[in-house]
């Protein structure tokens, strides 16, 4: 089990929380929520140790396209890195809903 | 002609499953994931904890009545009963019972998709699994507690029996129900005894199908959402005396029962419906 931490630049607040997925087999859960600050925070546990650079290119280049101050906790069980950006953006999508 | 859309409730996720069984609109979570109240025992152990400990419970209206479902997240470690998630299931049977005591009806559904114990968690999920069957005996003398098993997990070990002490068992055609799971009959009492891969077998033995026609379910439905939701606000009607009071008529039944030489599930059927009417 590994914890990973990153922190990205934000353009605006975000309203609301948003949970999605679940912590089974190659999957994920996400909690979306407003950041304390006016950065995003990413706090990732993912039962997969030694990928942080697969972490880090993931979640660059979600947010390359998400710009909110969001503070997301990722709990991850094995999933693919296309398994976590589907989920990352189906977490963006219900916040827009 | 194309036959009708149906809606799967197997494929839900817990919180879904939960929604959906409640009237549209009133589905409320308490303890939900941003409260992070989770497992302290399984990161200790090198395993990521889901941030709802895989229960969900929700308050809301059943019928229009005040109603509380407990949803377990087979998806989630199998389901398994931990200290968090147990605790979550009997709290929320025990504030049910409270709320009745005070003259507040509330309608308890339990939504099973487990293997029983987490075995990570041991003595504390099997003391919260026996909060669990405390509470429902506390509970059915005030209002029928209704139980759903939809599958795929199915429902087992010490959970099976929180399942049998409900006042009315609802289960699918996919799901299974019993003490101990195919595999671990196998890995204890060999593949003779039962082998673990043949479906046929393992259904015909305790699946949703071979459970309602002996007694040990209710309702058997098929994996629809709308039916599934109808069958749930009928359950609370004429519910007949729990099984596990029923006593003298289950010891009858194990008495015909010749271990030497046990049935077969059809055997089974005939033998314990004989001169039953139904």
């Amino acid at each position: 089990m590994e914890q990973l931490n990153f922190t990205f630049p934000a353009r605006r607040a975000i309203n609301g929380r948003v949970h999605v997925g679940v912590v089974g087999s190659g999957d994920l859960e996400v909690l979306l929520e407003p950041s304390a600050d006016s950065q995003a925070h990413v706090s990732v546990n993912t039962s997969v140790e030694g990928f942080a650079a697969v972490w880090n290119n993931v979640l660059e280049r979600f947010f390359s396209r998400f710009d909110g101050a969001a503070a997301i906790e990722i709990n991850d069980f094995g999933a693919t890195p296309g398994v976590v950006m589907l989920r990352l953006e189906q977490a963006a999508e219900a916040l827009r809903a | 002609m194309s036959r009708p859309a149906r809606d799967s409730f197997i494929e839900l996720p817990a919180r879904e499953r939960a929604r959906v069984l409640l009237d549209p609109g009133t589905f409320r979570e308490l303890l939900g994931p941003f409260e992070r109240v989770k497992s302290p025992w399984l990161p200790r152990q090198g395993v990521v904890a889901q941030a709802d400990d895989g229960v969900v419970v929700a308050r809301g209206r059943i019928g229009g009545e005040n109603a509380v479902i407990a949803a377990v997240e087979g998806a989630y470690q199998g389901g398994s009963i931990g200290e968090v998630s147990g605790s979550k299931i009997a709290g929320a049977l025990e504030l049910a019972l409270r709320d009745c005591e005070r003259g507040r009806g509330v309608r308890p559904v339990l939504l099973l998709e487990t293997g029983g114990v987490r075995l990570q968690e041991a003595n504390l999920g099997l003391a919260a699994i026996a909060e669990i069957h405390a509470a429902i005996v506390a509970l059915r003398r005030r209002v029928p507690v209704v139980c759903v098993v939809a599958g795929l997990v199915g429902c087992f070990g010490g959970m099976s029996l929180a399942a049998a002490l409900c006042s009315r068992l609802i289960i699918t055609r996919q799901a299974r129900l019993g003490m101990n799971g195919p595999e671990v009959i196998e890995q204890e009492a060999g593949i003779g005894e039962l082998d673990a891969m043949d479906t046929r077998e393992v259904w015909g033995l305790m699946g949703g199908e071979q459970r309602v026609a002996t007694g040990f379910a209710d309702v058997l439905m098929e994996d629809d959402t709308a039916a599934i939701a109808a069958e749930v606000r009928r359950a609370f009607d004429n519910v007949p005396p729990p099984r596990s009071e029923q006593v003298d008529a289950w010891s009858a039944r194990m008495a015909d029962i010749d271990a030497q030489h046990p049935p077969e599930p059809r055997t089974l059927r005939a033998l314990w419906l004989r001169g039953e009417d139904r």
